[in-house]
Parts: structure tokens; C-alpha cells; sequence
């Protein structure tokens, strides 16, 4: 009998404003994981743009994937297949990293296997906590996504709830820039949190009436504009880190409300946070601490695998590679891929 | 010399393979502007008709701009992936230059027009010299009046080509006053024939880069580095004042 040999990943991902590039073995340890961020170039237009991020991506990719392969000490000979985001994300950006990865699967043969971004950050869970397996619950917040959903198996969701209007992330960066923090909003208002008060201003909480797993971020954003448009125009002075703080408490707790209601209900014992919002703070304390009182594993990528990155999309592609997943050479970029969808 | 070459700069993808004086074959075209699902489908069937051995490649050529710059980043990132996976040089072709080679030979001045959008042409004026393109004005991004200008003070009779004559034509009547005449369909689009024939040249010429360094050549900034530039003269201006 043949024995079991390691399964090599090179995973592709450029679907944002981060080129990156990794080499993942069995889809749980990360060989390399390069990541080539563009946030400096952004800042300076307070968003990503796309089109400067495209620019950026054709610039760096050769370079971060050489890197990848080099620091895993590995060569394309030995890898047995390419794992490439395709969807969702900005369409150009994504484009360019399926044109590289359908290009290295050709000349060299090498079986192709598209992943969804989202996919990708939930598989971010599986490097680091090598015995998480499926069934659990996830909680997947970023600067495009808030959703709550089941991990049935190995790339099988049933969504529970998402948000309505804005996702998680693109709220903490529209308030960021209304407080004149600028970008990247989640972070700095994370930061600025540890300075305020949380309990200085009470804003509303995202719910939805009838929709106990749904988010919805706009009414908090719109609150906290209000709130300082009134201050402006009172002439009243306002405190930056308690708006922040404030801001930020009123997110997480309607976060973890739902994700702590879904466990409940569904009898969940495991859960996990993925996606860029994964790495606030505040939010890992509180979903920590709710998961021990209720006696649930709590789970969460370090914020290297919680931002965008490679690593992930290669955990996730060696699961749809498992399951006999193969893209074609027309594999095309998906910038509104839906969660499921292939 | 075995050189395969792609042009996705515009409306048509086309991809090309050549050796020496010989044209082993070419898959052009110009159907729905969805090269990011076709060109490579298109590479592969054509390097299976010719049984080709990418290893045997020499060089890559690529359309590298100017053009839409989506369409580039296409062809430059599969030519970069091919690049990096065998390990071969690349060779950046012009866009507009490898147009004006569809017209090898052709007498007077040869002017390709892409549509740039915004009023403008990504274009350029070339001849032939003795079977050598001859660069009279470099790739640029001008308006349409501005080309048309420089080809009237020429006095030279001028063949026209490229995905900007439909869209310009009507407005480049008007415009003109020197003997015109616009390329017939086999010859007035992209082809990646002219690619790697001129991508050859180079090469020969020792004008190659490596896969990591090849670049497209958008000749234009983003949109946002635009505004942004025209904000800060604006403030300078106003600081001055």
C-alpha cells in the first residue's frame, strides 16, 4: 500500500488591499506565510482603491509568491496543488491573482482549486487549533462581512444571520473617520477604546425584530454621527476614546448576544471567530468570557491568520482539494461570490 | 528562437506562438470581453494543437499597455505565472507598437487608435524604413484633435487601425486633411502574432526582464492619484496666492 503522503498547498490571495502568498502542509501547518500590505498607500485616500490596489497586486505578487515557496523551502515540484481566492473581493484585484494562479497551473500542471475568501477565514480557525473540526458555530466580521453561521463540515455552511446594511468592520471605519481617526478604522478605535469609557454614551444596539441571528450596523454608525453633530453644533467638546469605547461596546455586545443565543438554541458547543474584526480586542474578551460561563470552546486565529492572508486559503483549499474540488483554466474572478456558492 | 505571446490590452484576446520566421499558430478573438475566463482556455488549446512543450519557450511576450487596465493586469499576471513557474524571461511589447506591426511594410504613416476613454486615444505614429517599424511618436495617451493635428502637419497619407477607429472614425473626418485609409478586418485589431514577432525583436536585442520585474505600462495614474494630484496643486496654488 502507497503510504499517506503530505499534501503541499500554495495558496494565492489578492482579493483586498494585502498580496500574500503561502505554503500550507495538511492543511494545518503553515510552512510560509507572506503577506505584502498596502495599507500606507491607502491611508492617504482614507479607503482601499481599487484600482491602485490592482496596481499594486501585478507589482508584488511574483515577488511574494518567490518569497513563499523560498521560506518554506520548498520548489513547485513539490507542491500538489494551488489554492487561489477568487471571490468575493474587488474584481480587479481578485483577477489578479487568479490569472497568476491559473498561469502556475498550467505551465506546471499543478491541479487548481478556487476558494471562497470566507471559506478562507473560517479555515483560518483550523492552523493553530489543530483539533477544532466541524460541527461548530463561527462568527466571521470584517471590513465586508458580518456573518453568523454553522460550520457543517469542512467548507458546508448554513448561514444564520448576517447584517442587513453595513458589516461589522465597515462601521468601525466610518465612525473611525467621523472621529477623525482615520484608516484603518478597526484597529485604532480598538486602541483608543482602552482610554474611554464604555458606558459614557449609550448608543443602540444592531437588532432586528424577528431576526434574533441578523445584524444591523447602521443605526449605531448613524447614532454616533448624530451624536457628534449635536456636539459640534452645541459647541460641546467630545471625548474621542469615549465615543470610540462607547461605539465599540455597543458592536460587540449585540456580536456576542447572537453568537451566544445561536449556541444556545442550537446546542452549539464550539464557536469561533474569523474574519479582520477577529482581531479587536475587546471583542475576543467578551466572546471569551461568554463562551467559559457557558461552558463552550471559544476558538480565534491569532491576528496574523485573522487579517487578510494566504495561510487561510491554503487551510481551506486543502479541504475542497480532499473533497476532489477542481477548478478549471476559466476559473474566473467572483467579486460577489456568496458564502455556499462555487 | 520559440517565443508564445498574449495580448488582452483591448476588446480582442489573442495569444500566439512562434519560432523564428515562422508562425506555429494564433488563437485571436474578439467575442465578449471576458478574457479572464478565455485566454488561457485559449493557450492551452492552441499549445495542444502544436503540441507545444512550454519548456522549450524562450521567451514570453506580452502586451504590456497601454490598454484597459484590467485587460493588462490579465495578460501581464499569465505571462508573469507562466514566467515564474518555468522560469523564463518576458518581454514588455507595446500595445500600440505591435498594432502598428499588423501593418508591416505599409507606406506613409501608420496611426493605431485604442479608445482611452475620456475623450482620449491611447495611440502612436509609426513607419516602415527598410522592413523596420520606425517610432515617430512614442506610445501616448492624447486627444483625439492632438493626433490628428500631428498627423495633418506630417502632410503624409496615414492607415488607421484599432478598436478607437469605430468609435473616432466620423470625428477623425472632419478632422483630417491627409490621404487616410483604415486597415481591413484580418489586420485592424490586436493580434498576438505581431506580439511576438516584435517581442522576438526585442529579445533579440537583449530587451528582456525577468518575470518578477515586468510591469504593465498603463501611461495613466489611477483616477484617485488624479484627483488627488489635482487637489494638492490646487492648494498650492492657493497657498502661493
Amino acid at each position: 500500500m502507497e503510504e499517506k503522503k503530505d499534501i503541499l498547498i500554495l495558496a494565492i490571495e489578492s482579493s483586498c488591499d494585502e498580496t500574500a502568498a503561502a505554503v500550507v502542509k495538511n492543511g494545518r501547518e503553515v510552512l510560509s506565510n507572506i503577506i505584502s500590505s498596502q495599507i500606507k498607500l491607502h491611508e492617504l485616500y482614507g479607503g482601499v482603491v481599487p484600482e491602485i490596489a490592482s496596481r499594486k497586486h501585478v507589482e508584488k505578487i511574483n515577488p511574494v509568491i518567490e518569497e513563499a515557496l523560498k521560506e518554506a523551502g520548498v520548489t513547485l515540484e513539490d507542491i500538489d496543488a494551488i489554492g487561489v481566492t477568487y471571490g468575493p473581493g474587488l474584481v480587479g484585484a481578485l483577477l489578479v491573482g487568479v490569472a497568476e494562479a491559473k498561469a502556475i497551473s498550467y505551465a506546471k500542471g499543478i491541479p487548481l482549486v478556487g476558494v471562497h475568501h470566507i471559506e478562507g477565514h473560517v479555515s483560518a480557525n483550523y492552523i493553530e487549533n489543530k483539533d477544532l473540526e466541524p460541527p461548530f458555530l463561527c462568527l466571521i466580521v470584517s471590513g465586508g462581512h458580518t456573518h453568523l453561521v454553522v460550520v457543517k463540515d469542512y467548507g458546508e455552511f448554513e448561514i444564520l444571520g448576517r447584517t442587513q446594511d453595513d458589516a461589522a468592520g465597515e462601521a468601525f471605519d466610518k465612525v473611525a473617520r467621523a472621529i477623525g481617526l482615520g484608516y484603518p478604522g478597526g484597529p485604532k478605535i480598538d486602541k483608543l477604546s482602552r482610554e474611554g469609557n464604555p458606558d459614557a454614551i449609550v448608543f443602540p444596539k444592531g437588532k432586528i425584530e424577528d431576526r434574533p441571528y441578523d445584524f444591523s450596523f447602521s443605526g449605531v454608525k448613524s447614532a454616533v454621527l448624530n451624536y457628534l453633530n449635536k456636539a459640534r453644533m452645541q459647541g460641546e467638546e467630545i471625548c474621542q476614546a469615549d465615543v470610540a469605547a462607547s461605539f465599540q461596546k455597543a458592536v460587540v455586545e449585540v456580536l456576542v448576544e447572537h453568537a451566544m443565543l445561536a449556541c444556545e438554541n442550537l446546542g452549539m458547543k464550539k464557536l469561533a471567530l474569523a474574519g479582520g474584526v477577529a482581531s479587536n480586542g475587546t471583542l475576543r474578551k467578551a466572546m471569551e468570557e461568554a463562551c467559559r460561563e457557558r461552558g463552550i470552546s471559544f476558538h480565534r486565529p491569532s491576528p496574523i491568520f485573522c487579517t487578510d492572508n494566504a495561510a487561510m486559503i491554503g487551510a481551506a483549499a486543502y479541504y475542497e482539494y480532499k473533497k476532489g474540488v477542481r477548478s478549471g483554466l476559466d476559473l474566473n474572478a467572483m467579486p460577489n461570490l456568496k458564502l455556499g456558492e462555487r | 528562437m520559440k517565443i508564445l505571446a498574449l495580448d488582452s490590452s483591448g476588446l480582442v484576446a489573442s495569444v500566439a506562438l512562434a519560432e523564428d520566421d515562422n508562425l506555429l499558430g494564433e488563437y485571436t478573438v474578439n467575442y465578449k470581453k471576458t478574457h479572464s475566463q478565455t485566454l488561457l482556455p485559449m493557450l492551452d488549446a492552441l499549445g495542444q494543437m502544436v503540441e507545444l512543450d512550454l519548456t522549450t519557450l524562450d521567451a514570453i511576450a506580452v502586451a504590456a499597455g497601454p490598454g484597459s487596465f484590467t485587460g493588462l493586469r490579465i495578460g501581464v499576471a499569465t505571462a508573469k505565472g507562466i514566467g515564474l513557474a518555468l522560469d523564463k524571461p518576458l518581454v514588455a511589447v507595446f500595445t500600440v507598437d505591435a498594432l502598428a506591426y499588423n501593418l508591416w511594410g505599409s507606406p506613409g504613416v501608420v496611426c493605431p487608435l485604442m479608445d482611452a476613454r475620456r475623450g482620449q486615444v491611447y495611440t502612436g505614429l509609426y513607419a516602415f524604413a527598410e522592413g523596420q517599424l520606425e517610432v515617430l511618436c512614442p506610445a501616448e495617451a492624447v486627444a483625439l484633435e492632438e493626433i490628428a493635428e500631428e498627423c495633418n502637419r506630417r502632410g503624409k497619407s496615414v492607415t488607421f487601425l484599432g478598436d478607437g477607429v469605430p468609435v473616432y472614425r466620423e470625428r477623425l473626418e472632419e478632422l483630417l486633411q491627409v490621404p487616410h485609409l483604415y486597415a481591413p478586418a484580418h489586420m485592424n485589431k490586436q493580434r498576438a502574432a505581431s506580439v511576438a514577432a516584435l517581442g522576438m525583436e526585442k529579445f533579440r536585442r537583449g530587451e528582456s526582464v525577468s518575470a518578477r520585474d515586468l510591469a504593465p505600462v498603463y501611461l495613466r495614474l489611477s483616477q484617485a492619484e488624479r484627483e488627488r494630484a489635482q487637489r494638492e496643486q490646487m492648494a498650492a496654488r492657493e497657498a502661493g496666492q
